[in-house]
């Protein structure tokens, strides 16, 4: 599955969901995991990520992402490595029902050496040597959007990513949003994603906490910066999981547990 | 002008921002070299056009962004495009002058890594990984390299090519069939280098005030060439220096908060 949104409108309320409910040996998909899938891989979740940017934006390592690469803990982590350009062409292929993505790409890098997803192929009219990726068609995508109107057409701005490739690559998509609304009133050329082909909406306000919703919330770098901390010890990981995680019900729980923390 | 004091991560960051010549369009990698494309867009180069990868073309942060897609970026921006347009019309299409790239580890021939430290799959240190970083060192027409100078990052042999530079030297980056120029410069807190014409091998060309050569050296994982006439490079300026602290210090304001 895939769980999308880069840097902005990271659905984290649905990564915390999938953590509680004890899912088990999934196929993680997404161009940055960022801390959602550090959790998600600390919690024992993830047998596999294709990825292509595993930091910490701006502070440093995904610490549980590197101590499963590292020391297999809390089980190994099989890698599908690629480059941005790579897997955002594989997720247009996906949306676009062809077999591959291709790109002027990984020339002269070592990824193709330790990837046998990543393969050349020859243009048939110049004969260049082109990156043939495999299209992305996740089982579930989830995004999160900052509206949907009541019929579940769902509407999403800013820096959008390559949220629109992932849903329409998926058997099924869904998406929590900020607030339902009774209409969209977006201009005609805006990213909305009709009802139709979203399989569940939910509304989870604050539902990208610690990302951002433009014209919702900012990004909470100050918490960005604090999971370096939280994440650094398998001790105090797992302390934070079991408190704030699979300590709540949900995420109205999350968020007051995490006030009382800050509280405290 | 009065004698002013900087620090050595001050210097690298102007000595950067001054490559970035004005009206050009920069494709900027998160941390230093963010840092340095805003300075310039601060200084000599109103005009400049800043990219990140996200999505923002055209941004004006007032403050650094944490992240490569901090809202700073997309508010401030002229049009914020998918990622599949910003890889295949704006990069791919070969509409970046500059790509603005930071490393974890350097080669004699800019080649750089940012994927692992020790084997692949038994990693001593796992790195984030390649992100934009391959495509944006293939596809722009210049590349700036900027990054902190010691043994560690400035190797030998790379743990792992994450993105070429020049290859192996000579011509073998262009028979690659790579489409930009490859990296025309690489920054540092000691001094600046230069690719030579010819073998395409990193040359000390400007010390930074202060630095030697045998100091470069000490931190250079191989036996780094000299040019003929090292030129040193002018410190920061006393204006260089408030605009990079002011923006230094809206910044720190601007991510502090409650968590």
């Amino acid at each position: 599955m895939a769980l999308e949104g880069f840097t902005h409108l990271i659905p984290s309320a649905a990564g915390h969901e999938i953590i509680r409910q004890g899912r088990r040996d999934l196929t993680l998909i997404r161009m940055t995991p960022d801390l959602i899938y550090d959790q998600l891989i600390g919690a024992g979740c993830t047998a596999k990520l294709q990825f292509s940017w595993g930091g910490n934006p701006g502070v440093g390592s995904l610490h549980r992402l590197r101590d499963a690469v590292e020391n297999n803990w809390p089980r190994p982590l099989a890698l599908e490595e690629h480059a941005h350009a790579g897997m955002a062409a594989a997720y247009a292929a996906g949306a676009s029902n062809l077999p591959f993505g291709l790109l002027r790409g990984y020339v002269g890098s070592d990824l193709p050496k330790y990837n046998p997803n990543i393969k050349f192929i020859e243009c048939p009219f110049t004969g260049e040597r082109l990156a043939a990726i495999p299209a992305i068609r996740p089982d579930v995508t989830v995004i999160h959007a900052q509206k949907a109107d009541r019929k579940g057409n769902v509407l999403l701005w800013g820096v959008v990513g390559v949220q629109k490739e992932a849903v329409m690559g998926a058997k099924h998509a869904i998406v929590t949003v900020e607030e339902i609304v009774d209409k969209l009133d977006s201009p005609p050329n805006a990213l909305v994603l009709p009802t139709w082909v979203v399989s569940a909406v939910c509304q989870v306000k604050g539902g990208a906490f610690p990302s951002y919703a433009q014209g919702y919330y900012p990004r909470n770098n100050a918490f960005y910066k604090r999971w370096d901390n939280i994440s650094r010890e398998r001790e105090s990981f797992t302390a934070w999981i079991d408190r704030h995680i699979l300590g709540t019900k949900n995420f109205d729980e999350f968020r007051r547990s995490m006030e009382e923390a800050a509280n405290a | 002008m009065p004698e002013t004091t900087y620090t050595a991560d001050e210097m690298m960051t102007v000595a950067a921002a001054r490559m970035l010549r004005n009206g050009t369009v920069c494709f900027v990698g998160i941390g230093l070299p963010s840092a340095a494309a805003n300075v310039a867009r601060l200084t000599h180069a109103p005009d400049v056009v800043l990219i990140y990868e996200s999505g923002p073309i055209a941004t004006k942060p007032t403050v650094l962004p944490l992240s490569i897609g901090d809202g700073e970026l997309s508010e401030t921006a002229e049009t914020v495009v998918s990622i599949p347009e910003m890889f295949s019309y704006w990069l791919q299409g070969g509409r970046i002058d500059f790509g603005f790239l930071g490393a974890a580890q350097i080669d004699r021939f800019a080649n750089i890594n940012t994927t692992v430290i020790g084997d692949y799959h038994k990693p001593k240190t796992r790195l984030p990984g390649a992100g934009g970083a391959p495509e944006i060192a293939a596809s722009s027409k210049e590349v700036l390299i900027t990054l902190r100078q010691n043994k560690r990052a400035f190797v030998n042999t790379l743990d792992f090519m994450t993105s070429a530079g020049h290859f192996e030297g000579g011509d073998s980056r262009k028979r690659l069939g790579l489409p930009g120029k490859g990296p025309t410069a690489v920054i540092t807190d000691l001094c600046m280098m230069l690719p030579d014409p010819e073998t395409k091998e990193l040359t000390l060309s400007s010390l930074h005030p202060g630095i030697t050569v045998d100091k470069v050296m000490e931190n250079t994982g191989w036996p780094l060439k000299v040019a003929p006439k090292v030129a040193t490079t002018e410190p920061p300026t006393a204006t260089e220096l408030q605009i990079l602290r002011d923006l230094n210090e809206r910044t720190a304001r601007a991510h502090a908060g409650q968590a």
